[in-house]
């Protein structure tokens, strides 16, 4: 699956989209959920907490594994995606479309230091085992 | 060569086939320095007729007591199938279900299990064992306080066993959780809403835990303690006994919500005494907080050829995939203990097990009354009692105890060391297995020893 | 059919539960139960035929052959469980007084020498239930210690990258912080990784010897060295004692701490998960801080020690005095092996590590660290299976039921891909070690002649590969009335 080229990344495999309201929504990429397998449960973050860059903000759980999602950038979660929480198993089926959370940015300068397509791809690579 | 079948002509093929000359070869990658030289032979080996000699003349030498003790470990009947097929080789022997096709017999037994423990605790889901009840009550406070969130203070009553509140300090100490603990009225020995507040001090809890019975043996309002601590935001963990639930209202229908987590020992469903152990904790949950339960948990689903089966279910929330971030770190519980549970259950059913524990009760009634009967014996708290009560003596219940177990006889709990506030106290228990030649002996007993002034002892021998 | 299924109502055993009481209740109305539990209505033959037929279910050491990596599962000796369950063992109470249980306590005391002697520790304590539970007491003792010399700073925990998950859970368990250190390619800690991570902050190392991965940590001295001249302290899991019992000892190796798995070493049963035990060993700084109670002797009496005699004692881990009937019957096994019985053991597990890690690498399996001697157990890795054939370890686990054995460890080590952890046990013969290579050797040729066999393995259990997904995302935990 290619990697949509207008979405940005971070390094640990979530995938950041640009809503026209200024929100960002939150998902994982492809290759977190091939690594995870078939996702069983999601933690999302509550609705109004406000997270730093790199805060420790959902956990998502497959049979095999549970992974942490981390706060892309700093803002306040505004909204939860309630579809994808009750079937956890649309993000295998569509990583890009199943978001999980969405933010307002309170530091949108912080948007810049995300990694683009290309610069997830290399991440990805290195990841394989 | 006990439980090594080689022989030397395997030794040597085995040998050839690694290209070694010597098993001690084999240990070369160990540093010289290391290699530790013969043990001593201090304790010498013993062939399987030379040690069931030596066990059979220790056993007897402990002989046999007719014992009133309680205080968290119960003397129940445990019919003979119990453990004739739990001992079966293909549970003894078996292991954790990590391959479920080959261990659908210890599954399905789990899963069983856990239905009979949901039901008896009247909470949505259950674990398949903690190790015994008082570390239960540690992970149960653990969990509290990760549902929780904010608060990490924890409020528990002093009528709570003296042991598992020390049990439950050294497991939580480390993680900076605060212990508060709520005072018992002196007249009825219950537990009250005003006591807990008063522990709580005004502050944020994570958690109050309330027992049924105490350790005293009495009843506590359940309801009124649940409905306290849910108003105040906190968790409640119930700590029952299991044969009582069986009579008395489950933690489930506590209060208006029912508890929140409900933990305890479940010795007293199929665990001979035994000196201790093993015995096994149990641990249930509203549905909601199930991903936080620590220990394994049996879940139902199905093969590729829609056969129903069972497995190991949510274990991501375990130490062998979630690490350091893991629930608990627990991973060897209590299997063959939850299974003799299981089949106990399984044998008595609903009606046994609530005679059971009437007649523990009813017993308890009657025992009380013969001894309070004697000049100076008191009980210490009017409340309503479930098969264990406080009573006071004239006098030390150490000297007293010594004499009755001169006799023959193991009196009871005494108090002094943990409660010396109740004064010359002894908590005695009755389960279902006295009759009343055994009451009225203890009575008799008890009389003539109290009636004869204190025996002076040279020895300072413990009891404890 | 689940034992709800059979029920019937009305039906009981009638012998098994008292007459139903003639006294009097006390217990007002409010504080009871207004329904009856759940339980199964049968009949005694009901129960006896369903959990018989479903032990049937099962494999077992009784029945068949086990090699579980890091679970040591010998066989369970039917003396051990015969002696510990000797009526007056049985039927002592907990809080008898010590001069009522003679007999006991000195079975326990011997088993807390031997326990000493095999681990040149100083002192042992027999407390902890299980092996998890002695971990959580290892790191507890070394904070308690750091803390008694005002030493605040250390926060952190190593262990190694390839630690069992109980060693982090234990550590986080005691409030600190867990660092890992990199496994070098001969499956040993990185010792510039670990000399990096040491510092003021660190509270100690906890390590398995041999590792997780099969192989003894041959700088195991330096280590001891890098850790203490920071001012940590040394943890031993001994999950894998079994390799060493009696020829090498954790004390030697200048551990402050360390646990014991009787359930694994010294062959208490597994039961279905357990119950475990979980002694622990100290050396001389340690001593103060160790778990309630432990058993004294003084001129042939014993008694149990209290936080009266041990006031800096980390406390206590359970409410009575351990898994006590797993402790006899570790003793008995103890007394049947004796000193050089001890010393077999190491010898023969790794007798036959040796020779069925030699055995499948001649039929073609990859061996994880083919430069390294197999402790008691070595790691075969599929990946290049996988690679060629889509065949993953966990195949491979499922068609080993299909030919009569229990899988060996799949997926542990995390570091290693694909891999199977295998360890024999002493007490296997070598038939059955040449009839599970032979078993492995077809499964290979299977997996590049009929992969589907394998990925859809296995045939011939009572049930076919679980949906474990299903599993977590519908949670049907418990059986109703209701239900279909």
């Amino acid at each position: 699956m290619t990697t949509p080229r207008e979405l940005k990344y971070t390094k640990s495999h979530e995938w950041v989209k640009a809503e026209p309201d200024g929100t960002v929504t939150v998902g994982i990429t492809f290759h977190a959920q091939e690594q995870l397998g078939d996702v069983v449960f999601i933690q999302p973050p509550e609705v109004g907490r406000r997270l730093k860059q790199g805060d420790e903000c959902a956990v998502i759980e497959s049979v095999k594994a549970a992974a942490d999602l981390y706060a892309p950038v700093s803002g306040e979660v505004v909204a939860v995606n309630q579809e994808v929480s009750d079937k956890p198993e649309r993000v295998n089926q569509d990583p890009y479309a199943a978001w999980m959370f969405r933010l307002k940015p309170s530091a949108p300068a912080e948007l810049e230091t995300l990694l683009d397509a290309a610069g997830y791809e290399k991440v990805a690579a290195e990841d394989k085992h | 060569m006990p439980f090594i079948p080689h022989t030397d002509n395997d030794v040597r093929e085995m040998l050839a086939a690694i290209g070694a000359r010597s098993i001690d070869e084999l240990f070369d990658e160990i540093p010289p320095e290391l290699r530790a030289p013969p043990l001593a032979d201090t304790l010498p080996a013993l062939n399987e007729m030379e040690i069931a000699r030596l066990m059979r003349d220790r056993a007897g030498r402990d002989g046999s007591w007719l014992s009133f003790l309680g205080a968290g470990a119960y003397e129940h009947h445990i019919p003979a199938a119990v453990w004739q097929i739990v001992t079966r080789g293909e549970f003894y022997s078996a292991y954790t279900p990590y391959q479920p096709e080959a261990s659908q017999g210890t599954l399905q037994l789990l899963y069983e299990y856990q239905t009979m423990m949901t039901s008896l605790t009247g909470l949505a889901v259950t674990n398949a064992s903690l190790y015994e009840g008082a570390s239960a009550l540690a992970e149960a406070m653990l969990m509290a306080v990760r549902a929780h969130k904010s608060a990490r203070r924890i409020v528990v009553p002093r009528a709570v066993h003296p042991m598992w509140r020390r049990v439950a300090r050294t497991i939580v100490r480390n993680q900076g959780i605060e212990l508060l603990e709520a005072a018992y009225d002196k007249e009825t020995g219950q537990t009250t809403p005003a006591a807990l507040e008063a522990a709580a001090r005004g502050g944020d809890i994570a958690a109050a835990v309330v027992p049924q019975a105490n350790f005293f043996g009495v009843l506590e309002p359940v309801d009124e303690l649940t409905d306290w601590a849910q108003a105040r935001g906190a968790h409640v963990i119930a700590l029952a006994n299991p044969v009582a639930m069986a009579l008395l209202k489950p933690p489930g229908e506590w209060g208006s919500k029912g508890a929140d987590i409900a933990v305890g020992d479940g010795q007293p469903l199929g665990a001979p005494l035994a000196g201790g152990g093993p015995y096994f904790g149990f641990m249930a949950c509203r549905k909601d907080l199930v991903r936080q339960m620590p220990g394994r948990i049996v879940g139902a689903t199905t093969d590729g050829d829609g056969r129903p089966g069972f497995v190991l279910t949510l274990q991501a929330r375990e130490q062998h995939i979630r690490r350091s971030k893991a629930t608990s770190n627990i991973c060897t519980n209590q299997g063959l203990l939850v299974a003799a549970a299981t089949v106990h259950m399984a044998l008595l059913g609903p009606e046994g097990l609530a005679r059971v524990a009437r007649a523990c009760h009813a017993n308890s009634l009657d025992l009380v009354s013969r001894l309070t009967a004697l000049a100076g014996v008191r009980r210490a708290f009017s409340g309503t009692f479930f098969h264990e009560a406080v009573l006071r003596l004239p006098r030390p219940a150490a000297p007293v105890l010594r004499a009755l177990k001169a006799q023959g006889i193991l009196g009871g709990l005494d108090l002094a060391g943990d409660y010396p506030e109740l004064g010359h106290a002894l908590l005695v228990c009755t389960t279902e297995t006295k009759d009343a030649s055994d009451l009225a002996r203890y009575a008799e007993q008890l009389a003539r020893i109290l009636s004869k002034g204190t025996r002076r002892s040279t020895r300072a021998s413990r009891s404890r | 059919m689940l034992i709800f299924e059979r029920s019937r109502a009305g039906r009981r055993c009638g012998a098994q539960s008292p007459a139903p009481a003639e006294g009097r209740s006390e217990i007002p109305a409010r504080y009871l139960r207004a329904k009856p539990p759940l339980l199964p209505e049968c009949s005694e033959l009901d129960v006896v035929r369903h959990y018989t037929g479903l032990s049937q279910k099962n494999f077992s050491i009784d029945t068949h052959f086990y090699p579980l990596g890091s679970c040591t599962m010998k066989y369970n000796p039917r003396a051990c469980n015969a002696l510990a369950m000797l009526a007056p063992f049985l039927a002592r109470h907990p809080a008898a007084p010590d001069d009522t249980g003679q007999g006991f306590l000195a079975c326990l005391y011997e088993l807390q020498e031997i326990l000493k002697q095999v681990t040149g520790m100083a002192e042992v304590s027999l407390a902890p239930l299980a092996g998890a539970q002695g971990e959580f007491t290892g790191v507890a003792m070394i904070r308690a210690y750091h803390d008694a010399r005002g030493d605040s700073a250390r926060r952190e925990i190593l262990v190694p990258d390839a630690a069992h998950g109980t060693n982090p859970a234990s550590a986080v368990m005691c409030g600190y912080a867990v660092r890992e250190i990199a496994t070098d390619a001969e499956g040993n800690v990185d010792l510039a990784a670990l000399k990096a991570a040491v510092g003021p902050h660190t509270a100690g190392l906890m390590l398995t010897n041999p590792s997780t991965l099969g192989v003894f940590e041959r700088h195991i001295l330096e280590m001891e060295h890098i850790v203490h001249e920071a001012g940590g302290l040394l943890y031993y899991d001994g999950a894998n004692l079994n390799a060493i019992l009696g020829k090498a000892k954790p004390g030697d190796m200048g551990f402050d701490a360390i646990h014991i798995n009787l359930h694994k070493t010294f062959s208490t049963p597994h039961g279905g998960g357990g119950p475990g035990a979980g002694p622990v060993g100290v050396n001389a700084r340690l001593v103060p801080f160790l778990p309630l109670p432990l058993l004294a002797e003084r001129k042939g009496e014993y008694r149990l020690l209290d936080e009266a005699d041990r006031p800096q004692s980390i406390g206590r881990l359970g409410a009575q005095l351990g898994n006590a009937g797993v402790l006899l019957r570790a003793y008995v096994y103890a007394r049947l092996l004796g000193p050089q019985g001890m010393r077999r053991v190491a010898e023969f597990s790794t007798l036959n590590a040796n020779y069925l890690m030699a055995q499948l690498r001649k039929a073609g399996f990859e061996i994880a660290f083919p430069r390294r001697r197999a402790s008691h157990e070595f790691i075969v890795t599929l990946r290049r299976l996988k690679e060629e054939t889509g065949v993953t370890a966990l195949d491979v686990a499922k068609r080993l039921l299909d030919k009569g054995f229990h899988a060996p460890t799949i997926y542990f080590p995390l570091l290693v891909p694909e891999c199977l952890l295998i360890e024999p046990t002493e007490t296997e013969s070598k038939e059955t070690l040449d009839a599970f290579a032979a078993a492995m050797t077809e499964i290979l040729a299977e997996a590049r002649s009929d992969p589907q066999r394998l990925k859809t393995a296995p045939h011939t259990t009572p049930v076919h590969r679980l949906d474990d997904v299903k599993a977590a995302r519908i949670l049907d935990l418990s059986w109703s009335p209701g239900a279909a």
